[in-house]
């Protein structure tokens, strides 16, 4: 592949595709494992190559200033990811908990849900885009329960179950979304397609594009996590491999999330259409305040950080339905933060669930005297998660409490209260994890922790030093949002 | 042809919601299996009007995914994993069918209510049909929450899914339905026949989620 003979947008989906089809036929973990990580190399490169050729859109496919950064960060996280995965798989085919045949299984999804997160946040077709969600549920489905225990096919099927349900909903919403703009915009394609919806969304049925909103929300907002729609999301963190609960976490609730603003733009633009802010924010705080209570009863160190998860999608659905340049600002940067720290903090925790030979917190002890690289790794990515400073989660939490102040300082209230509540208890849960007398440890592992640090490093970077490009990026971006 | 056009199409999504109701009071496994058969037939009949009616040959194909694959292929291979799973017992029902029904009736009204104020531009036939259509969508939502046997949550899931086909093909000149019907099929043959079921069967002698419930890991 010679540069820019191939367009990058098409290399975004025909590389993954490829790869799944080929990893799917190959076996021998050593080189299927590189064959992923090669792949997703790739195509974070063209994705980076986005950012300077940008093809045209047509009926299928676009690019524009705002999925750019979604597609540009999944495909970051998603290389990195598969870097991790590479030593923590190896690890599992060690001690005997995947059979190789389910590793072939597991790359050959694990290309397929990239190739499916790609083609969801490049649609330009609102009947797409549900397409590319339902079929990147369906893959993580699929590795979800990919350890075969009950626990795994438990976590699997309520995963299975509520997702199909959300994507259900959120496939009526479309309908009605269509519904509203066939009379403007004729029958065909022109109506479902997000370029020309957005040119003509002011004269569309505002009464059936608020109904269609409310089950995009509810359909959609089930992948994103948020309460009352979140009970698969912590299981399905906790009973999968970890790479997966990095990628849940950091590409697919960011990419429902996507497909909630882009409608919420639609009906921003239609002037007699309810505002959505509203019902985001109140998901958003329920989302915040519930996650920030149940932080305090785990017992399971990833459902631990599934349940922040839930916290932090639901401060960024907040900013979101805040809306106006700076909440926007703070709501993607936040999001970018998000993704970044709560994989490596996964990155961190994957192994020491293998070191340890547990999930459960009561079991894990004094991790700095006796793993310092990911006791000290895990420290500093909670440290960052919580919010303080000099990380970059800090500077978006400021961002978001200080824009809501600014602007409705009665919100500020729940929102800071939230916040703290889910502070305190990841400081007491690190504490406890990280100092004191070690706990037993079940051999070693050959930790990657070149993706752990290299996130924590950016995060870090970006608290400090916010690059000027970036920052005028997201301006851009959030002055799109409205 | 006008007014026929809307009398049968209303005939066949007024008959998907009646067959809904159907299933959700039905308590045996194999009479829900051949209720289901039925609903995705009336759904295919439906698609198949509505192919005829908007002139659109593409829909047939979405018809006929309706009837050999939901209507044929699922059933018998639901049939043949309840043989093997040995599970010819009745169904339990919860909160009873009385209560069950009259939920269920509230539902229809809520969506006649929700749907037919917001659409009052639309063309009527797409209209009569959403609603009808959200009527099925909830009531599979109703059987899959009131239902606590595994097989009987998928049967609830896929008759949600046939009004979602319904309303795709009731909003005229919609793109992609047939895709959207496959890209639905692949979801449910990958999951209904295959692996998830048969997992379960090997892990726990048993599909019913509250045995899955029993297993589950502490605190959450």
């Amino acid at each position: 592949m010679n540069g820019f003979a191939v367009q990058p947008v098409d290399a975004l989906l025909i590389i993954p595709a490829l790869s799944a089809l080929i990893l799917a036929f190959l076996s021998g973990y050593r080189l299927t494992s590189r064959i992923n990580l090669i792949s997703s190399g790739a195509v974070f490169l063209f994705a980076v190559a986005l950012l300077f050729s940008r093809p045209a859109a047509d009926n299928y496919l676009f690019v524009d200033d705002l999925n750019v950064v979604f597609v540009v960060l999944s495909t970051f996280i998603g290389f990195t990811t598969s870097a991790y995965s590479a030593s923590y798989i190896g690890h599992e085919i060690e001690v005997g908990k995947l059979k190789p045949t389910h590793v072939r299984f597991y790359h050959a999804m694990y290309q397929s849900m990239m190739f499916a997160m790609n083609l969801a946040l490049l649609a330009n077709n609102i009947g797409l885009m549900w397409v590319a969600i339902e079929f990147a549920t369906l893959t993580t489905v699929l590795m979800v329960g990919i350890y075969r225990t009950p626990e795994a096919l438990e976590a699997a099927w309520k995963y299975f179950i509520l997702g199909s349900v959300g994507i259900a909903l959120a496939l009526f919403g479309t309908i009605l979304v269509y519904m509203s703009a066939e009379p403007v915009l004729g029958e065909g394609y022109d109506a479902m397609v997000w370029t020309s919806l957005m040119r003509h969304a002011a004269a569309f049925s505002p009464r059936l594009l608020n109904v269609a909103f409310v089950f995009l929300m509810l359909g959609y907002g089930t992948k994103v996590g948020l309460v009352p729609m979140h009970a698969w999301l912590p299981d399905a963190h906790a009973e999968g491999p970890t790479p997966i609960s990095a990628v849940l976490s950091g590409l697919l609730l960011n990419v429902a999330l996507y497909a909630v603003l882009r409608f919420k733009m639609l009906l921003a633009a239609n002037a007699a259409a309810i505002a959505p802010g509203p019902l985001m924010i109140a998901l958003g705080l329920a989302s915040l305040i519930f996650a920030g209570f149940m932080l305090y009863r785990r017992d399971d160190i990833k459902r631990l950080f599934a349940y922040s998860s839930i916290e932090h999608m639901g401060i960024i659905t907040f900013a979101f339905g805040m809306g106006g340049p700076l909440a926007n600002f703070a709501g993607l940067l936040h999001m970018t933060m998000h993704s970044l720290t709560k994989s490596a903090i996964f990155f961190a925790v994957g192994h020491i669930a293998q070191v340890k030979g547990t999930q459960k917190i009561a079991n894990i002890r004094g991790l700095t005297e006796s793993h310092p690289v990911l006791g000290w790794g895990l420290v500093a990515g909670v440290m960052a998660i919580a919010g303080l400073p000099p990380f970059g989660v800090f500077m978006s939490e400021f961002l978001v409490v200080s824009s809501t102040f600014a602007r409705q300082p009665l919100l500020a209230i729940p929102l800071a209260f939230g916040l703290l509540v889910a502070f305190g208890a990841l400081l007491l849960r690190v504490i406890g994890l990280a100092f004191g007398e070690p706990s037993d440890s079940f051999g070693e592992v050959e930790a990657s922790i070149v993706p752990l640090f290299l996130h924590l490093a950016l995060v870090l970077l970006m608290g400090i030093w916010l690059e000027p490009h970036i920052a005028v990026w997201f301006q851009n971006v959030a002055g799109m949002l409205g | 042809m006008g007014t026929l056009a809307f009398d049968v199409a209303h005939l066949f999504a007024g008959g998907l919601v009646l067959i809904s109701f159907m299933l959700l009071y039905q308590d045996r496994m194999t009479g829900l299996i051949n209720i289901f058969a039925l609903h995705a037939v009336v759904l295919s009949l439906s698609v198949a009007w509505q192919a005829y009616v908007q002139h659109s040959p593409h829909l047939f194909l979405t018809a006929a995914i309706a009837i050999i694959f939901k209507a044929t292929i699922i059933p018998l291979s639901l049939q043949r994993i309840m043989v093997r799973l040995r599970i010819h017992r009745d169904i339990e029902v919860v909160g009873g069918v009385g209560v069950t029904m009259l939920l269920g009736i509230c539902l229809v009204a809520l969506s006649l209510v929700v749907i037919l104020p917001a659409t009052a531009a639309a063309d009527p036939l797409a209209r009569e049909d959403v609603a009808f259509a959200l009527s099925v969508v909830l009531l599979g939502l109703l059987m899959m929450v009131t239902r606590r046997n595994a097989i009987s949550q998928v049967i609830g899931f896929m008759s949600l899914e046939n009004g979602l086909i319904l309303a795709a093909t009731g909003a005229k000149g919609m793109p992609l339905v047939v895709e959207i019907s496959v890209a639905f099929s692949v979801l449910i043959a990958f999951i209904v026949i295959g692996i998830f079921l048969f997992r379960i069967r090997e892990r726990f002698d048993t599909v019913d989620v509250q045995e899955l419930d029993r297993v589950r890991g502490g605190g959450r």
